[in-house]
């Protein structure tokens, strides 16, 4: 499938990446350089549900649970995080499953779909600020620093481990996404998110398909919540739950372009330089200017830009590609309710 | 009269009542979001954040104006009106032929905007009006007047909106666009100025609300989020566009939340909400007032 040319380029780029931080050590790039990798691998699992049509707003919530429940385990019950990580995944498996059963077996989609996901991340959050007796509240939560084994902890002061992290946490990503790319289920669910009713009649499990690839985004956006968890060793319901953290997902994988499997990092790469460009520009004394001058730039990038930037250059650079499918011209095709 | 209160749990039926009043407020909100969605076919994201403004709108006028909060609300509703057309003017208008997700995802960047521009100009701190409204005290149980005066205006708000859309050209022209929204433009009827019409409307709404939600909580740049989520589950629940489904899906909810708030945090009556929300899917897919399949 993959042509040896770009095997080549993907393995002198990865070469780069490991080779990177030994050579190049200052810590506030190498600082910025981690958040983009975990913020990538969280943007590159919603798009891998995204992609297909399925436009979920709740991801912020899966993200808030994969950190929570890491930070909760550890403090509390002193469990491992190489323990609480995947009970953290598994928690917010269950809760996608929970969710995404009703919603795709009676077929709810579209705007409906949307909203529920997005209640879903608001109550994710209303229960972090809820529960604040154990979990901080909205002041944030910090996990205790390990005294002994910092292996055991996953607790590392030096940049360059973690940006090692990171690095094969964002490579799993990639390798997931291209693993999804070629497998049948990419079939069917370009079907489904063509025409549900056509593909059901095909001999496509609908319910079955979209369950499948929800699961997969929910516990990988889990695992980033859990990794940013140990990385900053600080977590509060606005940095990795709630609405807010679901929009900058969607709207960073969308920036970039869903349908390349780079796209979602490169959209990481962009609004995280300008994020942080804005916030270093305006100072510590103009509070919020920095996602005042964001948020207006998303709204234009998606009124003139809805390809995303890599989806439009990758378009242009190749005029003749095959007739391109339907739900490819759009930015993400949704079913509207009645029609 | 005594008789019939020993029987009940007294707190009970003050929790019941006080829920009955909190619907009010929501279904005033979920009507706002329901009309954009049944014309124009798009869902703001950002509704909460324009209450938002509008709460801060209010608090300015009253608080650093002086004015009365007679003279501030209708100037609030006047103000967050325009926003709204604004809005649709500036965004939802240049992606009206976009697929539905980028309109969505557009009020979504006008959130951040909102909330953002919000912490700008006036700061995090947690304000309000200062306005402190007597207690009704009615047997053993106690209601504030802020809630019975914003269940009252709700109420008030709805009926204008229904004798408007039923009493007037323009009200009349709006629902027939969003039976089908073709076959109007050629029946004579100016979409581009309905849209702009509804929208200004939708967010009269939202400052109608403003004006009573600033009444009992204090306002600060993020809680759109605390009212927001709770509004959208209310327009699924009733089904989208569904005016009845949504007023009676609002006062379901405000029941709900005000019972579950009776045993413990206000909070934890939203996550039974959600709980209610997700067993209400299994039963009733396609919105309270639907048609078994």
């Amino acid at each position: 499938m993959m042509g040896q040319g770009r095997l080549a380029a993907w393995a002198m780029g990865l070469a780069a990446l490991i080779a990177l931080p030994f050579v190049y050590r200052d810590p506030y790039h190498l600082h910025i350089l981690v958040l983009i990798l975990i913020w990538s691998f969280a943007y590159t699992s919603w798009s891998m549900m995204g992609r297909f049509g399925l436009v979920s707003l709740g991801h912020g919530g899966f993200m808030g649970i994969g950190a929570y429940v890491t930070a909760l385990l550890w403090n509390h019950l002193g469990w491992s995080p190489w323990i609480g990580i995947p009970v953290g995944m598994v928690a917010a498996g269950v809760l996608a499953l929970i969710v995404g059963y009703p919603c795709f077996r009676f077929r709810i989609t579209g705007h409906y779909f949307v909203l529920v996901t997005l209640a879903l991340s608001g109550i994710v959050l209303q229960v972090i600020t809820a529960t604040r007796d154990y979990t901080g509240g909205s002041l944030g939560y910090t996990p205790n620093r390990a005294s002994g084994n910092k292996l055991l902890a996953l607790q590392f002061d030096d940049k360059i481990t973690w940006y090692l992290i990171a690095l094969g946490v964002w490579l799993f990503g990639i390798v997931v996404w291209h693993w999804v790319d070629r497998s049948m289920a990419r079939y069917a669910l370009e079907a489904i998110s063509e025409d549900e009713d056509a593909a059901a009649a095909a001999g496509v499990d609908v319910t079955a398909e979209k369950l499948k690839i929800t699961l997969l985004s929910a516990v990988m956006t889990a695992l980033a919540g859990a990794i940013y968890c140990q990385y900053q060793m600080f977590i509060t319901p606005d940095t990795v739950s709630g609405i807010a953290v679901s929009l900058q997902m969607v709207f960073a994988a969308i920036v970039g372009g869903l349908f390349v499997s780079l796209g979602p990092t490169f959209g990481a790469v962009i609004t995280i330089l300008l994020a942080e460009t804005l916030r270093i520009g305006f100072g510590t004394k103009a509070v919020g200017w920095d996602n005042l001058v964001y948020g207006v730039l998303l709204v234009l990038f998606i009124i003139f830009l809805p390809k995303g930037i890599l989806g439009s250059v990758l378009d242009k650079l190749k005029p003749q590609r095959k007739v391109p499918r339907a739900h490819e011209q759009e930015a993400v095709q949704i079913a509207r309710p009645g029609t | 009269m005594q008789a019939f209160l020993d029987i009940f749990d007294i707190y009970l039926l003050e929790a019941v009542i006080n829920g009955i009043l909190l619907g009010g407020v929501l279904a005033l909100l979920a009507l706002g979001l329901n009309l954009i969605f049944g014309v124009i076919d798009v869902t703001w994201i950002c509704y909460a954040e324009l209450v938002m403004i509008g709460m801060y709108a209010m608090y300015f006028m009253v608080q650093y104006y002086g004015l009365s909060y007679f003279i501030a609300a209708p100037l609030t509703i006047l103000l967050v009106a325009i926003l709204g057309a604004a809005l649709h003017y500036l965004v939802i208008a240049p992606l009206l032929t976009a697929p539905p997700i980028n309109q969505l995802l557009a009020t979504g960047g006008v959130l951040f905007v909102l909330q953002s521009f919000a912490t700008v100009a006036f700061g995090i701190d947690f304000r309000n009006l200062g306005i402190r409204l007597p207690v009704l005290a009615f047997g053993d149980m106690n209601f504030s007047y802020a809630r019975l005066l914003s269940f009252l205006a709700a109420l008030v708000g709805m009926v204008a909106v229904y004798l408007f859309m039923t009493r007037t050209f323009t009200g009349t022209a709006i629902r027939a666009i969003s039976q089908d929204r073709q076959i109007m433009a050629l029946m004579g009827v100016d979409t581009k100025r309905i849209y702009l019409v509804t929208s200004a409307l939708g967010g009269a709404l939202a400052g109608l609300a403003a004006c009573l939600l600033v009444l009992q909580y204090d306002v600060h740049p993020f809680v759109g989020l605390s009212f927001g989520p709770i509004t959208f589950l209310i327009c699924v629940l009733g089904g989208l566009g569904n005016f009845i489904g949504g007023f009676i899906a609002a006062f379901v909810f405000a029941e709900i939340i005000s019972l579950g708030g009776l045993f413990s945090d206000l909070e934890w009556g939203y996550v039974l909400a959600f709980a209610f929300f997700i067993v209400m899917m299994f039963i009733r897919p396609a919105g309270l007032l639907a048609r078994r399949r």
